[in-house]
């Protein structure tokens, strides 16, 4: 077997480039090394939305362009032995198996063996009044709410076991984002599971590669201050790993977007609490000893990764039916925008008051101060900058019926005759909200199983 | 000394978990960080969170990649599933922590 793994990753979220995926098989095959290709999809209340699907619809319920992002490199992947890895089952993983098989025979591959991995759906089988609360969940009131979904974030151990059972593709639910990197690791250079080490690096490979392109360029890029080539075409990361746990970040052959010590750091700290403690299902990974080195053009090597074993307890967290939040939006324009925006907050305040609805509300002035500002409007009634040419208005409104918010948004609409002069382009919408909350569980309360199939078998 | 936002000598970027923010700060130069690390207390990246409700700020420093991470608690106006805000993530908050000033000799300024 070879020294070095090469992991390229696919997708950062569910709504991630769907063509992104191509520049990375490209570039895996081109170098000829064995790799794998991940997919990260499932953000923590995705698995509730998707879960809402399926009581919709029996085959729905994952990842909505799964097809999409799959159709252009599956083949490849396939004759290039590229195993192919993601969370993209959501809370349906047997349908997204059924998917990739429909896809698979399509294609002309009835022999892509895919695995579906099961056990991180734990709604019914684990009491969550019994579990202790995850640190700063403990506050919010979930009493009255109705459960739509509980999931664990499972780690490694059964993603390694379908991929040594000869899985092409493997269909997880939740599993924690790291994983998804580490998984192929351990396959491919046979590290033990308590190797905490090698599962160190592997999960900071993980957690830089699981937001796709945010290593890369993405939510990097600064017009004038720190420009990337290409942001149209920004090429998602690649990880190479050494058998010895030597780790350099790179990314897709002939895109844009860049890999520097820039943004390795910045997505080393994303979603970084204590740096000495970045707790994963399969290993807690210290960077405070972590240097980084930019060792080629688009290279960056990651030095010093700590492990500590693995937590006695995986991360439960449970999706619940929240509130309703009503939305509306007009615009102002022009001379004297900011006095007739600054007025328009405080009538629809006033009507909302006037009519008694039992909401909770919050108007923000879009081009003076919204996604910085407070409830209260604290940053815009403070405001005292250069008149802006164009503010758009929004109202925000939370409460307990479906009724009660649409009303309130629907103050909004009315605007349009009773608004002040000059008010345009009313929109408004009413959606529901999800509460989660986060509890602990013991890991062998979760147990998890796999299925491996060709997709000729599960289509029959 | 001049006087100057921490955008034109850092960058940062905010991730959420729950109602509980992260945001990195990352000098340009590291002959900035330790100057960073005297101004930008967690008592002013609090205060500049105050009107959002912050309760609390922890500042953990990495001086070997040179740079910080600031954990800001309850900034999120209940998180990504009760705030009213466009951006319930809080992921334009790292400019806000951008927008702070602090004072730096006039040569370190690019």
């Amino acid at each position: 077997m070879s020294d070095v793994f090469l992991v390229g990753n696919g997708a950062g979220f569910s709504g991630d480039r769907v063509d992104a995926p191509i520049p990375v098989v490209r570039t895996l095959i081109k170098r000829g090394l064995p790799a794998a290709l991940f997919f990260e999809v499932l953000g923590e209340r995705t698995v509730a939305l998707a879960q809402l699907e399926r009581r919709a619809n029996p085959e729905a319920g994952y990842e909505p362009m799964l097809e999409r992002l799959l159709a252009p490199v599956l083949a490849d992947c396939f004759h290039n032995r590229i195993p192919i890895l993601g969370n993209f089952g959501a809370a349906n993983p047997p349908a997204a198996a059924r998917c990739i098989a429909r896809l698979a025979l399509r294609l002309g591959l009835p022999n892509l063996r895919i695995a579906v991995v099961a056990g991180d759906d734990v709604m019914g089988s684990i009491a969550l009044d019994q579990l202790p609360v995850h640190e700063a969940d403990g506050s919010i009131d979930i009493s009255s709410a109705r459960l739509i979904a509980a999931n664990a974030y499972i780690g490694a151990e059964p993603l390694v076991a379908a991929l040594k059972a000869g899985a092409d593709v493997v269909v997880a639910g939740r599993t924690s984002d790291p994983a998804l990197a580490i998984a192929p690791l351990v396959a491919h250079f046979g590290w033990s599971l308590d190797d905490w080490q090698k599962l160190a690096v592997g999960a900071a490979a993980g957690h830089l590669l699981e937001c796709g392109s945010q290593v890369t360029g993405g939510v990097f890029w600064d017009p004038g201050r720190k420009d990337i080539p290409d942001p149209a075409n920004i090429g998602f990361p690649i990880a190479e790993v050494t058998r010895d746990g030597g780790l350099v970040i790179t990314k897709a052959a002939d895109t844009g977007g860049l890999v520097n010590l820039s943004t390795i750091k910045e997505q080393l700290l994303y979603e970084l609490h204590d740096p000495a403690h970045y707790i994963t299902p399969d290993v807690v990974l210290d960077i405070t000893g972590c240097h980084i080195e930019q060792v080629g053009q688009d290279r960056v090597a990651i030095h010093g990764l700590r492990g500590e074993p693995a937590p006695e307890s995986l991360k439960v967290t449970a999706s619940f039916e929240g509130s309703w939040l009503g939305e509306g939006e007009v615009s102002v324009a022009g001379p004297n925008a900011l006095a007739r925006a600054k007025a328009t907050a405080d009538v629809l305040l006033a009507r909302l008051k006037l009519r008694g609805l039992p909401v909770r509300a919050r108007v923000d002035l879009i081009g003076v101060a919204s996604v910085h500002d407070s409830d209260d409007g604290a940053l815009w009634r403070s405001y005292e900058g250069p008149e802006p040419p164009d503010i758009r208005i929004r109202l925000a409104a939370e409460g307990a019926t479906r009724d009660d918010v649409d009303q309130a948004a629907r103050e909004v609409l009315a605007l349009l005759c009773c608004g002040t002069a000059g008010t345009g382009g009313a929109r408004w919408r009413v959606t529901p909200r999800i509460l989660t909350r986060s509890y602990l569980v013991l890991r062998e309360r979760v147990p998890t199983s796999i299925t491996t199939r060709t997709a000729a078998e599960i289509a029959a | 000394m001049i006087e100057v936002p921490l955008y034109d000598l850092a960058h940062s970027r905010a991730g959420d978990k729950g109602n509980r923010a992260n945001l990195s700060l990352i000098p340009y130069k590291p002959e900035l960080y330790p100057i960073l690390a005297e101004q930008v207390t967690e008592a002013r990246v609090l205060a500049l969170f105050a009107h959002r409700g912050a309760t609390r700020c922890r500042r953990y420093d990495l001086p070997l990649l040179h740079a910080f991470n600031f954990v800001v608690d309850d900034v999120l106006e209940g998180g990504v599933n009760a705030s009213l805000n466009l951006d319930g993530h809080g992921k334009t908050q790292s400019f806000r922590l951008l927008a702070l000033t602090v004072q730096v000799p006039r040569h370190l300024v690019p």
